[in-house]
């Protein structure tokens, strides 16, 4: 028995070894970096320095104060949370019904209908995203067609491109997946006897939904709104190309601190706010998810 | 005529392409009674069932509860409630709730509903389950509470889909004893689904054998047992004995049958009439057949058989001997191990004597 327990944690010693190095610890690096000053060439200042031959630490609270001295990044995250939660609301009410009736189909069409699901994963993101611009720009057969109409009730054209709807379309265009795939898993284990039963004992269609398929769901939906949540709310791809200049998110003025400010130790305090506000995410959605 | 019947079914066909699991099927069921459909797996019951409960609707016949055609309305709007194999109870709701949902569902107040369900659960004997999610009950539990949902707000009649199946066989026989006992408390009509011959014997007031899609008789559980009218009602409720053979002459309710390789033998009071030269099986209980080592004081009345021991199966309180005949024909016939210190009365190989008197066996057209 002792000599089983031990091969078990040599077996999850790898992927442990993994997470620490390479999440573990650059979390805690950065950590660390948010208390520093910038480099003057970008990177990060020292964190000690020697002085009349006594060793000083040289940290600082100036990131974190910076944060706070202002609103424009509370309000940035305040959108960027906003526009999370409108792409996972967006993908559940279009991903539930669809996963439902993948998981009520024959077992035959059941595959078909999950291959047609992930089929977009086997082209490139940026490939994706670069085909909405095609769809949304102003010479677009859509924008066109949809200014065609528009003029016919006299109502002046309208531009898709760089729009917060642009980008929506978009995040919820790549993130469906995500939600789809762990509502199918937890739906399609479903005892469909339960609905007979419910039906049998006097609810109608919508109870039985509501009573029945919705609550037994909750774990799928928690799954589901996690993956589309998180990914959602770091986003930076698409704001950049999609959302013009109003569209940035925090995953852009993040980006930005790293590549273009080279302020390293201020995208630290921006990234471990972001990381904080998913895992309470993670965790006040899985307590919702455990409830029964 | 005064109607008593709650349950009509007429002429119900249900077909599946071309698979035909209902065959014109035709049924009356009383007020009160403790019903039984009964057949091997595919001969159509619990489709039957399911076209009762409106999960299926039939490709053609009717069904009428208290006169009135039922098949318009949905399962949601008829006043019957379905007891599934699995039982189906709700895992994400509590005992209580889950006996509230009819209740609910009725649109009974709050205060009822508390009351109702309370006294529901004093009467399958579980009041402290109340709290508890189904998955932190037994079997036996699992099965009283579905039942408690499906009784507690009063159905005009209750159908059972193999309830007992899932349990282990002590516990089953408990639970059929509660059903017997609660059907005659409550006197709600019970519509009863099982393959298991016994289990419809021990419960049931009248018993339909289902087979491909068709009724073949719909008798109490004696008649059945004694008078089948076909050698598949004989061969699948209890064991039996089957002796081919031809009818030679009738008189009144007295046959003589010519049993292949066994000659001639007298059955009396056969209610069915044959025709000369028709072929038939002779029927016969493995507990009506006499055997002894010689028969002593033969009658006239009793067919009278030699063999010997060909096998036997001791089962305990009984034990089965296979006797061969003198053509090779088996004949089982079984004696109870009644006397002390003694558990074979014969070995295999003995010789033996088979009897049964002329009123034991039972005629069937083959």
């Amino acid at each position: 028995m002792q000599g089983k327990s031990w091969s078990k944690y040599l077996l999850s010693l790898p992927p442990m070894a993994y997470l620490l190095i390479f999440f573990a610890a650059p979390t805690l690096i950065m950590l660390f970096a948010s208390f520093r000053y910038p480099g003057e060439y970008g990177g990060l200042a020292p964190w000690y320095v020697h002085e009349n031959g006594r060793l000083t630490f040289d940290l600082t609270l100036e990131n974190w104060q910076r944060l706070l001295c202002t609103d424009i990044y509370l309000r940035l995250f305040v959108k960027s949370i906003g526009y999370a939660v409108a792409a996972t609301l967006i993908c559940m009410v279009m991903g539930y019904p669809l996963a439902l009736m993948i998981a009520r189909s024959s077992r035959k069409s059941r595959d078909l209908l999950l291959l047609l699901v992930i089929l977009p994963f086997w082209s490139n993101f940026l490939v994706r995203i670069y085909a909405w611009m095609i769809i949304f720009s102003p010479v677009g057969a859509l924008t066109r067609m949809l200014n065609g109409v528009l003029a016919l009730f006299g109502a002046g054209p309208i531009t898709l491109m760089y729009s917060p709807t642009a980008m929506l379309v978009c995040l919820v265009y790549v993130h469906l997946p995500f939600m789809v795939l762990p509502l199918y898993a937890n739906l399609e284990k479903h005892d469909l006897d339960l609905l007979d039963a419910a039906q049998d004992l006097g609810a109608g269609k919508w109870r039985r939904f509501w009573l029945i398929t919705w609550p037994l769901s909750l774990s799928g939906v928690t799954a589901g709104s996690i993956l589309v949540f998180i990914p959602v709310l770091g986003m930076f791809a698409i704001p950049d190309l999609l959302g013009g200049t109003d569209g940035i998110m925090i995953g852009n003025v993040i980006k930005q601190q790293f590549m273009e400010s080279r302020d390293w130790p201020f995208g630290s305090v921006l990234s471990m706010v972001l990381t904080v506000t998913a895992v309470a995410v993670v965790l006040l959605g899985s307590r919702l998810g455990q409830r029964r | 005529m005064e109607i008593t019947e709650l349950l009509e079914i007429v002429t119900v066909s249900r077909h599946f392409d071309a698979f035909v699991a209902l065959d014109k099927v035709s049924l009356h069921i009383e007020a009160g009674e403790f019903f039984t459909l009964l057949g091997p797996s595919g001969c159509g019951k619990t489709t039957l069932l399911r076209l009762i409960a409106g999960f299926d609707q039939p490709d053609g016949g009717d069904i009428l509860l208290d006169g009135k055609s039922i098949l318009a309305a949905p399962p949601e709007r008829r006043p019957l409630h379905t007891i599934f194999q699995n039982y189906a109870l709700f895992p994400h709701m509590t005992v209580a709730e889950n006996i509230a949902f009819p209740l609910r569902m009725a649109g009974i107040a709050k205060k009822e509903i508390q009351a109702r369900v309370a006294k529901a659960l004093e009467d399958v004997r579980l009041p402290d389950k109340a709290s508890h999610y189904p998955d932190a009950l037994s079997g036996g539990q699992k099965q009283r509470i579905a039942i408690a949902r499906a009784l507690v707000n009063r159905p005009r009649l209750l159908l059972l889909d193999e309830p007992l199946s899932a349990l282990d066989a002590k516990l089953r026989e408990q639970m059929q004893i509660e059903l017997i006992n609660l059907q005659k408390d409550i006197g709600i009509t019970f519509v009863y689904v099982t393959h298991d011959q016994g289990e419809a014997l021990a419960l049931s007031h009248r018993i339909a054998v289902m087979d491909s899609g068709k009724i073949v008789q719909v008798d109490v559980p004696e008649r059945l047992y004694g008078f089948p009218n076909s050698r598949f009602v004989a061969d699948f409720i209890g064991k039996c004995n089957l002796l081919a053979g031809r009818v030679r002459e009738q008189h009144g309710d007295s046959v003589i049958v010519e049993l292949d390789g066994l000659g001639p033998v007298h059955v009396c009071r056969s209610e069915a009439k044959f025709a000369a030269g028709s072929r038939c099986a002779l029927t016969l209980r493995l507990e009506k057949i006499r055997i002894a080592a010689a028969i002593v004081n033969p009658t006239d009345d009793e067919s009278h058989f030699t063999g010997h021991v060909h096998d036997l199966l001791y089962l305990g309180d009984v034990t089965v001997y296979i006797v061969t005949l003198a053509n090779g024909l088996l004949l089982e016939a079984l004696l109870a191990n009644s006397a002390s210190g003694r558990t074979n009365f014969f070995e295999v190989g003995d010789q033996v004597e088979v009897a049964w008197s002329c009123d034991a066996g039972h005629l069937v057209l083959d």
